[in-house]
């Protein structure tokens, strides 16, 4: 499923919107998640996971190509971890 | 850094200030979004999307797990888990909103 099919599904589910407004409702709520990681913080998405910002150390790597020694500076990744509803119904447990 | 939790209800605030809908019809289209995507999902489907990331499902084999605490061996399961890839575009943006 792409962003696109989603959007199709609930405007679908809502025909008494317009599609542009169910694009802005979704497109509203990943700006959302992104922008709230932007800032350091997390979401929590009960029954679906949560979104957090996890910290990586300074480190120095390689260019596995040359084998190069790099200083890699520290940086903050974006994380997802399955709550735990959905992981039970990909499981079959729920 | 002070990290705040957003959670569903910060969600579908920002929905109904971006989209003239109800608080409760705007909480209910949120819902949607997720039952969507964990739908897809729990049929084995991926859920890509653009600029925001991936989620795919992927198949685990079973395993000899052990109990960290007793050193028992345990038998684990063969079961699906999710994996979530964010883009380039989320990646950039989480590391330079966060640069210290």
């Amino acid at each position: 499923m792409i962003r696109s099919e989603l959007i199709q599904k609930i405007a679908d589910e809502n025909p008494h919107l317009y599609q542009r407004d169910v694009e802005r409702i979704v497109n509203t709520v990943f700006e959302e998640v992104t922008g709230a990681m932007a800032k350091g913080d997390r979401v929590e998405l009960r029954g679906f996971g949560a979104f957090s910002v996890k910290k990586r150390d300074s480190r120095t790597g390689r260019n596995p190509r040359t084998g190069e020694t790099v200083y890699v500076e520290e940086k903050h990744v974006p994380f997802f971890k399955t709550g735990k509803l959905l992981r039970d119904r990909l499981n079959g447990k729920a | 850094m002070t990290e705040k939790t957003l959670t569903r209800m910060d969600l579908s605030e920002a929905v109904f200030r971006e989209v003239g809908l109800s608080r409760n019809e705007s909480a209910q289209l949120v819902e949607s979004v997720l039952n969507h995507m964990s739908d897809a999902l729990v049929r084995g489907e991926q859920v890509k999307i653009s600029s925001f990331g991936t989620f795919s499902v992927r198949d685990k084999s079973a395993r000899v797990g052990r109990n960290p605490k007793t050193g028992e061996e345990v038998p684990i399961q063969p079961r699906r888990v999710l994996t979530f890839r964010p883009s380039h575009l989320m990646k950039d943006r989480v590391a330079d909103g966060n640069r210290s």
